[in-house]
């Protein structure tokens, strides 16, 4: 049963979900931020940008760089040398950053980073989907996905404790739909600076560059010893799965909040139809069985708020005595014709004995808005392969027959 | 002084790079972090679990270790460990005038605290010897081969010092393996210098250049003497130094006829005009710098 969440209304305040996130960095006493402007993650840098100014940071520098690349690449030394470090980027940003997305991972250094999440060229497009996220799944970084500002925001004291947590040492990536949340004004409980202290350790790294105790990082791996690298990663990555249902209750513990851990679920337990999804999109899910449950359809939601590690175990759970699993991606891989999350959602089902059938829809690319008579019409299609079975295992939504 | 890179590393004899690091720790001191980006001398000196560096050691990619050493000034700052330690970049020519070039640019206008060293052996020896900005005018590399309608690479080096000088930095230097003295020095000066500084070191590779691995200082020494490698100092823009050559200035076919790189030069029909192209490039710095 998940802890009921304690909202302090009176310590709300009106903020814009970007200002949320750098208010929460803040107050995770980061030592190095190094961050290069895009749309729609530069509310962000700019905003620490000024904390900065103001002097609200201590024992922190800020490395203004020359690209995305070089962004990560500086964190990579910070890291090493001992420093706590913070990026925030997107889209054509994360894609550049891809080569450095794999070292930092493979060198274990816990740097966190929040991606606003938006479309990849071309077509040039500024407005959200997961696509640039979702086609970093494979570099090793944790990838953690908020419904809303307030749990971005929170998100982020997280993702130190899970990746600084000397069992795990994997970076993460704290995904925020941009615009969406990273633009939008709402109420949220900024994160205290007592409570973050609180819950979030110092980081002490047991290996650092130091002049005193010279060790050697980054060194050449023969076929001999890479496959080992490789292996421990992936070890540290299903710690994880267990780390980010502790720190989820560490952090309920602390600050009265709690999102889910691995996934979360509304209305799941009697339901038919299970929905799964990611990101803000789940608030308009949750809208939509809101209203559908009135006519007595028996529909639920469960959100995947880790995307890596993959909560195989924890979707099963859910979706096994459900009639039909429909699945949203903002994103393709293009030439299956799937959504990333459907894929995996139907391959953690395979050689299992939870018999379920499962549909994907691919929804909202490039910011097409994601409207509540689409859900609906999706959950119809549902109903029809709970009495019909699967006519179209996965499609594309909403797409507009009169531009092909 | 106690060497701070071990004997038992992967180089080749005479190997350009391991005499160039050398010398770097040499001027650089123990208090240093060396960051190393992709290329022979990262390969040959970390095979995991070994490494040949007495000294905190840092391999990342390729293309960005000058963003790696930004990012360890900044993190000692922030962190209140910077103190007198120095922060040395070690690069060759491809990670720092061809694919670090981005990185380097932005780190020096930033103005970090940090030495880069380029050791330039002019082509990509790592990978077999293929052509990079810094490869020389009518040299063989295995991209720019010499053939019958080619003398071989097209284009001279880039010239990365004045580069470095145009940002601003308060100390740029060119150094040679033939005289390591002056390479101390001069490092040790760099590393001294609040900012980003450049030292540029010229690197004969035995194997890419094609001569014996008894040669590595006699050709290195042949170069800065014919003038094709002038040795100077340039301080917030200006020069202070430069290493007069006087009557041992050398014809550039004493050089070229070292090498295998250039043969093809002596053989090839209209190789003499080549290489008086070659010897203009040298009698130009010989009269840029007045050596």
């Amino acid at each position: 049963m998940a802890p009921e969440n304690k909202l302090d209304k009176s310590k709300m305040v009106v903020v814009e979900g970007s200002y949320a996130v750098a208010h929460a960095v803040k107050t995770c006493r980061p030592n190095v931020i190094s961050a290069y402007p895009i749309t729609p993650q530069t509310h962000i840098v700019e905003d620490l940008s000024q904390f900065m100014a103001d002097g609200e940071i201590p024992n922190c520098e800020y490395i203004n760089v020359e690209s995305e690349f070089s962004a990560l690449s500086a964190l990579v030394g910070s890291s090493a040398a001992g420093a706590r470090c913070y990026s925030a980027t997107t889209s054509q940003g994360l894609e550049l950053m891809h080569e450095v997305l794999f070292n930092i991972s493979g060198m274990r250094l816990p740097v966190v980073m929040t991606i606003a999440n938006r479309a990849v060229s071309a077509p040039i497009s500024i407005w959200n989907d997961h696509q640039d996220a979702i086609s970093q799944r494979d570099t090793g970084w944790i990838q953690l996905y908020a419904e809303n500002t307030q749990e971005i925001s929170d998100m982020t004291a997280q993702a130190y404790k899970i990746s600084e947590d000397k069992d795990i040492l994997m970076p993460a990536m704290t995904c925020m739909d941009g615009f969406i949340l990273s633009h939008v004004y709402e109420p949220v409980v900024l994160l205290e600076q007592d409570l973050t202290d609180e819950f979030l350790p110092k980081y002490e790294p047991e290996n650092v560059l130091d002049p005193k105790n010279p060790l050697s990082f980054g060194a050449f791996a023969d076929p001999n010893y890479y496959t080992e690298f490789r292996y421990l990663q992936e070890q540290a990555m299903q710690k994880a799965l267990k780390k980010i249902e502790d720190v989820a209750n560490e952090f309920y513990d602390v600050y009265g909040r709690y999102y889910g851990g691995l996934i979360d679920e509304y209305r799941t337990d009697d339901a038919d139809i299970i929905i799964m999804a990611m990101g803000s999109i789940v608030g308009t899910i949750k809208d939509v069985i809101d209203k559908l449950r009135n006519r007595n359809v028996k529909v639920g939601v469960l959100k995947v708020r880790s995307f890596r590690p993959f909560p195989v175990e924890a979707i099963k759970n859910v979706v096994k005595d459900a009639k039909v699993v429909v699945v949203l991606d903002k994103n393709i891989s293009l030439g299956l014709n799937e959504g990333a999350l459907f894929t995996e959602t139907k391959s953690s089902l395979y050689n299992t004995d939870v018999r379920v059938p499962v549909v994907g829809y691919m929804i909202g690319h490039g910011g097409r808005d994601i409207k509540i008579d689409t859900i609906e019409k999706i959950i119809d299609e549902a109903t029809e392969v709970m009495k019909t079975g699967i006519k179209i295992e996965s499609q594309f939504t909403d797409v507009k027959e009169e531009l092909i | 002084m106690k060497s701070l890179l071990a004997p038992g590393h992967r180089g080749c004899a005479g190997c350009c790079d391991a005499m160039a690091a050398k010398f770097t720790l040499m001027g650089a001191g123990e208090d240093c972090i060396v960051i190393n980006p992709t290329g022979c001398l990262e390969v040959m000196t970390t095979p995991f679990p070994e490494t040949a560096w007495d000294v905190p050691w840092v391999h990342s990619l390729f293309e960005n270790a000058a963003a790696v050493g930004a990012g360890v000034e900044a993190a000692l700052k922030a962190l209140g460990k910077k103190g007198n330690t120095k922060v040395v970049v070690m690069g060759g020519d491809g990670a720092t005038l061809d694919i670090g070039m981005r990185s380097i640019s932005g780190a020096f206008e930033r103005g970090h605290d940090f030495t880069y060293v380029c050791i330039d052996n002019e082509a990509y020896m790592n990978t077999g010897v293929q052509r990079s900005g810094a490869t020389p005018y009518n040299a063989s590399t295995t991209t720019s081969p010499s053939g019958k309608v080619s003398f071989g690479n097209p284009r001279p080096k880039k010239n990365m010092p004045a580069i470095m000088v145009a940002h601003g930095s308060p100390y740029v230097a060119t150094t040679s393996l033939a005289y390591p003295k002056d390479m101390i020095k001069k490092v040790q000066k760099a590393t001294e210098i609040e900012g980003p500084s450049y030292i540029h070191c010229h690197a004969p590779c035995t194997t890419g250049w094609g001569f014996d691995t008894s040669k590595t200082v006699e050709v290195a020494r042949m170069a800065v003497q014919t003038g094709l490698w002038p040795l100077y100092e340039v301080e917030n823009g200006d020069i202070t130094k430069v290493r007069k050559l006087g009557k041992s200035i050398k014809p550039v076919e004493d050089y070229l006829k070292m090498q295998r790189r250039f043969s093809h030069l002596f053989k090839m029909e209209g190789g003499e005009e080549e290489i008086a192209k070659i010897q203009a490039i040298a009698d130009k710095n010989i009269e840029v710098y007045g050596l």
